[in-house]
């Protein structure tokens, strides 16, 4: 036997392991019989089904790649637990009823709300991102502007960056009073907020990226034959970009942060609204239902954006492997 | 005789030290290149080369004395002097050849002369790693890349601070025959500050002898015998004893410290 067989067939263990997990669960569901009868636990079921069919279609995919291999059977132990977690707590919460309620509905109640609100739950999901678009960007502007105002011209850093400094440690929904009645609408406050958390780390960062530029780079630009505009857009710029994605970063977070914050204090949509409103009627497992799509949702955006900042940043050092001297 | 390209004279530049001495780091020097020149300048460290080089440059500007470029005074830095510095200055943000390409795309000529890339790419024998990131190459590979971004702006003088000083034995040997074989192919007027002595005499027409406290051009020594030079000939081992003395003479220091 060749190490090449053993590894398929160490593999094709793998394969069948992952979706294991899921697939009792499954089993579990489908055969023991649930006590409440307002439950309706299909959604639950095909997302279990969605899950082993994902994961098994990966895991063909991997076979066929052996590079992935290693990623995927890394990742096996802990999915099959995923699986024996959501058994064990739709055992408990939809099954026997030991949770208590209706703080803590099993899987099945709150996967339900997916399909009986959708249209409710999406609208309110695209009023979120929406919030988050405008306010985000708009704060991602703001701040590399500011950044780039404060980083070149010496008079703008002695006279903003103190206040830049002083005005970024408060958290940007200290300002929901005034926002709320200085602009017109709930969403062009939320939109302020969520742009302001933003600007204060992306614009300090990109004005300390820029300012610990190596001299020599600009002395390089002066002696190649470049003005004041290449050593801001070609030396400065470029230098400051791995510290601005550091400040978009943490700006993130705390995107999400006020971004929820404002919702749940004065807005009309989005999440925050809904967690909200379904609180008002003590639907817990709607409150769930909106947290997971909250954690789906700012997932993908953060991966999002560490795909554009890997494309952006390929140039740094430690990314991408030595060449050796060629003669 | 062939016009001067680089003039230099009676220069001196002082600096305060960080604690308020007066640095005398040039004092009354001056310095004539002609076209195609090759002019190395030797020296401890400290006795005043990269100042030297930076006043040539337009990069810094000398207390009294002049500095001229093509028989106009030097007021700015400018791609008619071509500058390679000490330390690693490829943008790391840029490929090998965005580094080199930048050279005209700083001054706004690029989609006039973009075939020229390739062939400084060539030139400098960095063919297959077009598109490597600075971080990804060698020392002396990142010197020869830094060397076509300037050539490429075809400078009338090429001013090169120890280029080649963080650089191993072997591939400063490499180096050396590469700077060689672009200035025959160029005919650019170079301008080499080295501290090593053999370098010197197998590169250069003219070797500059500095000595610090206060930076003063001690000797300039003509290299007269033809290349490719032997480093082993009689011929250079005898000159490689004279600088040797020369150095020995004119240093205030009882035992200065030479890297050879
Ligand atoms: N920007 C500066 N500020 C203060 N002193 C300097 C500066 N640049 C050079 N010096 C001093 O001038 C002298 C000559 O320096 P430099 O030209 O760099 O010497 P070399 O290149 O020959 O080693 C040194 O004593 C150095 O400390
Ligand atoms: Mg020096």
């Amino acid at each position: 036997m060749t190490i090449r067989e053993l590894s398929d067939v160490k593999f094709g263990f793998t394969v069948i392991f992952t979706p294991l997990g899921f697939g009792l669960a499954l089993v579990a569901s489908l055969v023991i019989p649930t006590p409440d009868a307002v439950i309706n636990d299909t959604a639950y079921q095909v997302i279990l089904a969605g899950l082993m069919l994902l994961y098994l279609a990966t895991g063909a995919l991997a076979w066929f790649r052996p590079n992935r291999r290693e990623q995927f059977a890394k990742c096996a132990p802990f999915r099959f637990v995923m699986g024996l977690v959501l058994l064990a707590w739709d055992l408990l919460g939809t099954k026997y009823g030991a949770l208590p309620m209706p703080f803590f509905p099993g899987p099945s109640k709150i996967t339900w709300v997916f399909v009986e609100e959708r249209a409710f739950l999406f609208t309110n999901m695209l009023y979120s991102l929406r919030l988050y678009f405008c306010g985000f960007v708009s704060g991602v502007v703001a701040g590399v502007g500011t950044g780039i105002i404060i980083g070149w011209f010496r008079p703008a850093n002695y006279w903003i960056m103190p206040a830049l400094k002083m005005t970024g440690v408060i958290p940007a929904v200290a300002w929901m009073p005034f926002a709320l009645t200085v602009f017109p609408t709930s969403f062009m406050a939320g939109c302020f907020l969520v742009s302001m958390c933003a600007w204060f780390p992306i614009g300090f960062q990109t004005a300390r990226g820029m300012q610990t530029t190596q001299k020599v780079y600009f002395e390089v630009a002066q002696t190649i034959g470049g003005g004041r505009l290449y050593a801001l857009f070609h030396v400065a710029l470029p230098n400051a970009l791995p510290s601005i994605f550091t400040g978009i970063s943490t700006a993130n977070g705390l995107a999400f942060t006020t971004l929820v914050m404002t919702e749940m204090m004065g807005a009309r949509g989005g999440l925050g609204y809904y967690i909200n409103w379904a609180k008002a009627w003590s639907s817990y497992y709607k409150v769930y239902a909106a947290i997971i799509i909250m954690a789906v949702l700012f997932s993908l955006i953060m991966k999002i954006i560490s795909v554009i900042q890997a494309r952006a940043l390929v140039w740094q050092k430690g990314l991408t492997s030595n060449v050796e001297e060629r003669g | 005789m062939s016009k001067n390209v680089v003039e230099v004279v009676g220069v001196c530049r002082t600096y305060k030290s960080a604690r308020g001495e007066e640095v005398h780091a040039l004092e009354n020097v001056s310095l004539t290149v002609s076209e195609g020149e090759f002019v190395s300048i030797i020296g401890s460290s400290g006795c005043g080369k990269t100042t030297l080089l930076r006043l040539v440059a337009g990069l810094d500007k000398p207390q009294s004395g002049t500095c001229s470029l093509n028989g106009a005074p030097i007021v700015a830095p400018s791609p008619k002097s071509g500058y390679v510095f000490q330390q690693q200055s490829l943008f790391p943000w840029l490929t090998v050849e965005g580094n080199i390409a930048s050279g005209l795309k700083a001054r706004g000529v690029y989609k006039q002369y973009k075939d020229e890339v390739p062939k400084y790419i060539s030139l400098v024998g960095l063919d297959g790693f077009e598109h490597s990131y600075p971080h990804q190459i060698s020392g002396g590979m990142a010197q020869r890349a830094a060397i076509a971004r300037s050539l490429i702006n075809r400078p009338s003088v090429l001013l090169l601070d120890e280029p080649m000083g963080a650089l191993d034995s072997f591939t400063r040997a490499g180096l050396q025959d590469k700077l060689l074989e672009i200035w025959r192919a160029n005919g650019t007027t170079m301008i080499l500050v080295t501290h090593d002595i053999d370098e010197a005499i197998y590169l250069s027409d003219k070797i500059v002898i500095m000595t610090p406290r206060p930076g003063k051009v001690s000797e300039v020594l003509e290299v007269k015998f033809p290349h490719p030079r032997h480093r082993g000939g009689a011929e250079f081992l005898g000159l490689r004893r004279v600088i040797l003395e020369k150095l020995n003479l004119a240093s205030a220091q009882p035992q200065p410290e030479y890297r050879i």
